[in-house]
C-alpha cells in the first residue's frame, strides 16, 4: 500500500509501481486488458493519490469523489489504484479473473470497495458520470465527478448523447478523461473510425477542453486544477497517451490490447518498470 | 471420435467461401479478429465495411444496405448485439424483414474470464421475442459452417449465437444445416434430453452416464430455436413422456422455454431445464463455472432422474 503522493517525482513512481502490479496480476491471470491500463497509469496516480478527495478505509464516505471508468476493460488499472490505495490488500490483485474472486473481468459495482458503477460494455459510463453529478447538484454537494473513457470508445454514439446533457446541465462538477492513446483493438483510431477533430468536437458540445501529455504528470494535475475553476461548463481532458507505455515492447503494440504477457514477457516489462521506479527515486 | 474446433473459425470459413456471392457485404465493430470477420475482409475488403465501437449504428446501416439488395452480415459479441441493439435490431431488421444476419460469437458463460458483462445469457431469450426473427444456436464448427451456408441462402433476419472456445463436434463435416428441423442424435425411451449449442455434447455425455443406470435418454440437437421443430420435440416426448433441455443460456426466455411451452400447450409432461438460474455468470475459466453454473452432463443426468421420477 502507497501512502498519498506528494510531489511529482512520488506520483510518477507510483505510476509505475501500478503499471508494476498491472502486469503481475494480468500475467498471473493468463489474459486481460495490459495496453490500455498503463496509458492510463499517471492519470490514476494523480486521481488517486493527489487530486481526489476519497477514503479508503471508508469507501462510501459521501464527500468522496466519484470515479468513473467508462472503458472497463482496463479494470486492472483501476484494482490497482485502489488496492495501492488502501481499499483491499494488495495480495489480493493476485486473484484477477480467477473464480470467486471479488476482482472480474470487468468491474462491478458492489464487488469492490472504491468501484462506483459496473462497466465494460463501452460507451456507456460518461452518461453514468452524468448521473453522479446531477446527483451531486440535486442535494447541493460539492465533490467532483471523474469520468475515464477510451478514444476508440468515443465512436460510441452514448457519449455523445451524454456529452450534449452536461453542457444542457451545466455539470460543472464534471470532468471527462479521453486516454488518446490511438489504438484500439483493429488498429489505429483513425483507420478504425476518426474521432478527429477532437477538441473541436468536445468545443462544439459545449465543454471547456484541455489537451495535456498523458505521461507528463505536471500537467495532468494543471488539467485538474483547471478542471476546478469551471463555473459553468464541463470539462474534458484529452491525454495524448502511448497504449502500454512504460514497457518498451509493449509500447504503440496492438496486440497487448488484450492480451496477458508470458511469462518472459513478464520477467522484461517489471524489470524495465523496476528500473524507471529507481530512476523516480 | 470427435474433435475440438471453434465455432466461430468456422463461421470466418463460411464468410470466407461465400465472398464470391456479389450480395454479401460484412459489417464488423472493431472486433473482426474476435468474431473472424477478419477472415472475408482477407478475401474481400471491398464489401467489408467497418464502423467502429458502434454496434447501433452497425444494425442502422445494415438496415440500409438490406434494403438496397444486400445480404448483411453483422457480427460482434453476444452481448452488444442482441442487448445493446435490442430495438434497433427490432425496428431495422425484424419489422421490415430485412436480410440482416446477426451472427454473434463470445456468448454464453463459457466466455470465462471476462465475466458477467461479456457473457451473453440472455440473448437467446431477447432475440426470440421479436416476430420474423429466426434464432439459431448450432452445436459444433460443422454445423455452424453448414448453418452460415443457409442462413445466406434464408430470405429474412436471422440471429445467430455461438461460443468463443473450441468445442467437441457433434456433427459431421459436410453434414445438411435446414433451417427449422431437429435432429435426432441418439434414439430412446425413457427421457428426452434438448440441447443447443455447446450443451448438445454434454447431452450425449449425459446420456451415456444415464445408460449404465439402465436409464435409455433420447437427445435432440435443436440449433434452431425458432421456429422450434413442433413435430420433432412432440414425437419425442410422446414417446419418452419427460424432457430436459439444456442450454449454455439463462433457464428465462431461451430454450427451456420454448420446449416448455410447446409441451405445457399440446402434451403436458414433466420438464426440467438446465441453464444458468435467474443471475449474471462472473469470471472464472469456461470449466469451472461450468460446474459452478450446474451445466455439466452430470447436472443433465440429474435433472433426467428428476424428470423421470415425476412422470405419473
Ligand atoms: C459496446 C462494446 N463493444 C465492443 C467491446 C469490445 N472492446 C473491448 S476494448 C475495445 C477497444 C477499446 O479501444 P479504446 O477505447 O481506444 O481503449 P484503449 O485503447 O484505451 O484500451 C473493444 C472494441 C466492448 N467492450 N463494448
Amino acid at each position: 500500500m502507497i501512502r498519498l503522493a506528494k510531489s511529482e517525482k512520488e506520483l510518477k513512481e507510483v505510476a509505475n509501481k501500478l503499471r508494476l502490479d498491472v502486469i503481475e496480476m494480468t500475467s498471473e491471470a493468463g489474459s486481460g486488458h495490459p495496453g490500455g491500463s498503463l496509458s492510463s497509469a499517471d492519470l490514476m496516480a494523480v486521481l488517486y493519490f493527489r487530486v481526489m478527495n476519497h477514503r479508503p478505509s471508508d469507501p462510501s464516505w459521501d464527500g468522496r469523489d466519484r470515479f468513473i471508468l467508462s472503458k472497463g476493460h482496463v479494470a486492472p488499472i483501476l484494482y490497482a489504484s485502489l488496492a495501492e490505495s488502501g481499499y483491499f490488500p494488495v495480495d489480493e490483485l493476485m486473484t484477477l479473473r480467477k473464480i470467486n474472486s471479488r476482482l472480474q473481468g470487468h468491474p462491478v459495482r458492489g464487488k469492490v470497495p472504491g468501484v462506483e458503477m459496473s462497466t465494460g460494455s463501452l460507451g456507456q459510463g460518461l452518461s453514468m458520470a452524468c448521473g453522479f453529478a446531477l446527483a451531486a447538484k440535486m442535494d447541493g454537494k460539492k465533490h467532483r465527478v471523474y469520468c475515464l473513457i477510451g478514444d476508440g470508445e468515443l465512436q460510441s454514439g452514448m457519449n455523445w448523447e451524454a456529452a450534449m446533457f452536461a453542457s444542457q446541465y451545466k455539470l460543472n462538477n464534471l470532468v471527462a478523461f479521453v486516454d488518446r492513446n490511438r489504438l484500439q483493438i483493429s488498429g489505429c483510431t483513425d483507420d478504425v473510425m476518426s474521432i478527429e477533430p477532437l477538441e473541436r468536437k468536445w468545443e462544439s458540445f459545449g465543454w471547456r477542453v484541455v489537451t495535456v501529455d498523458g505521461h507528463n504528470i505536471g500537467q495532468i494535475i494543471n488539467a485538474c486544477n483547471w478542471a476546478k475553476r469551471a463555473r459553468t461548463r464541463p470539462t474534458v481532458v484529452i491525454m495524448n497517451t502511448i497504449k502500454g507505455k512504460g514497457v518498451s515492447f509493449m509500447e504503440n503494440n496492438v496486440a497487448f490490447h488484450g492480451k496477458s504477457c508470458n511469462q518472459e514477457e513478464a520477467v522484461c516489462a517489471e524489470n524495465e518498470l523496476e528500473e524507471a521506479m529507481r530512476f523516480c527515486r | 471420435m470427435s474433435q475440438m474446433l471453434a465455432q466461430r473459425d468456422y463461421y470466418g470459413k463460411a464468410l470466407r467461401a461465400l465472398a464470391c456471392r456479389e450480395d454479401i457485404v460484412v459489417l464488423d465493430a472493431d472486433l473482426a479478429g474476435s468474431t473472424k470477420t477478419s477472415e472475408f475482409q482477407k478475401v474481400c475488403p471491398e464489401r467489408f465495411v467497418e464502423v467502429g465501437i458502434a454496434e447501433q449504428n452497425m444494425i442502422g446501416i445494415s438496415s440500409g444496405l438490406a434494403a438496397e439488395g444486400k445480404t448483411v452480415f453483422a457480427s460482434t459479441f453476444g452481448v452488444f448485439a442482441t442487448g445493446r441493439c435490442w430495438e434497433q435490431i427490432r425496428l431495422c431488421a425484424a419489422y421490415p424483414k430485412l436480410n440482416i444476419k446477426i451472427v454473434a460469437t463470445h456468448c454464453g458463460i463459457s466466455v470465462g474470464e471476462d465475466g458477467a458483462t461479456h457473457q451473453a445469457l440472455e440473448d437467446i431469450s431477447l432475440m426470440r421475442t421479436l416476430p420474423n426473427m429466426t434464432v439459431i444456436s448450432p452445436a459444433d464448427a460443422y454445423e455452424t459452417y453448414a448453418a452460415t451456408m443457409a442462413i445466406a441462402e434464408y430470405d429474412g433476419p436471422v440471429y445467430m449465437r455461438m461460443g468463443r472456445s473450441p468445442v467437441p463436434t457433434v456433427s459431421k463435416e459436410g453434414e445438411k444445416f435446414t433451417i427449422g428441423k431437429a435432429k435426432v442424435l441418439l434414439e430412446g425411451k425413457d427421457v428426452s434430453l434438448f440441447g443447443t449449442g455447446q450443451m448438445v455434447f454434454n447431452c450425449i455425455e449425459a446420456a451415456e452416464e444415464l445408460r449404465k443406470e439402465g436409464i435409455s435418454a433420447e437427445v435432440i440437437n435443436v440449433s434452431t430455436i425458432k421456429p422450434l421443430d413442433r413435430e420433432t420435440v412432440l414425437a419425442s416426448v410422446s414417446g419418452t413422456g419427460c424432457a430436459v433441455t439444456a442450454e449454455e443460456h439463462s433457464i428465462i426466455g431461451g430454450l427451456g422455454s420454448a420446449v416448455s411451452e410447446l409441451i405445457s400447450e399440446e402434451l403436458p409432461s414433466p420438464v426440467q431445464r438446465i441453464g444458468t438460474m435467474d443471475m449474471f455468470g462472473e469470471s472464472g475459466s469456461p470449466a469451472e463455472l461450468f460446474v459452478k453454473y450446474g451445466l455439466t452432463s452430470s447436472d443433465i443426468a440429474e435433472a433426467a432422474r428428476r424428470a423421470i421420477k415425476k412422470k405419473r
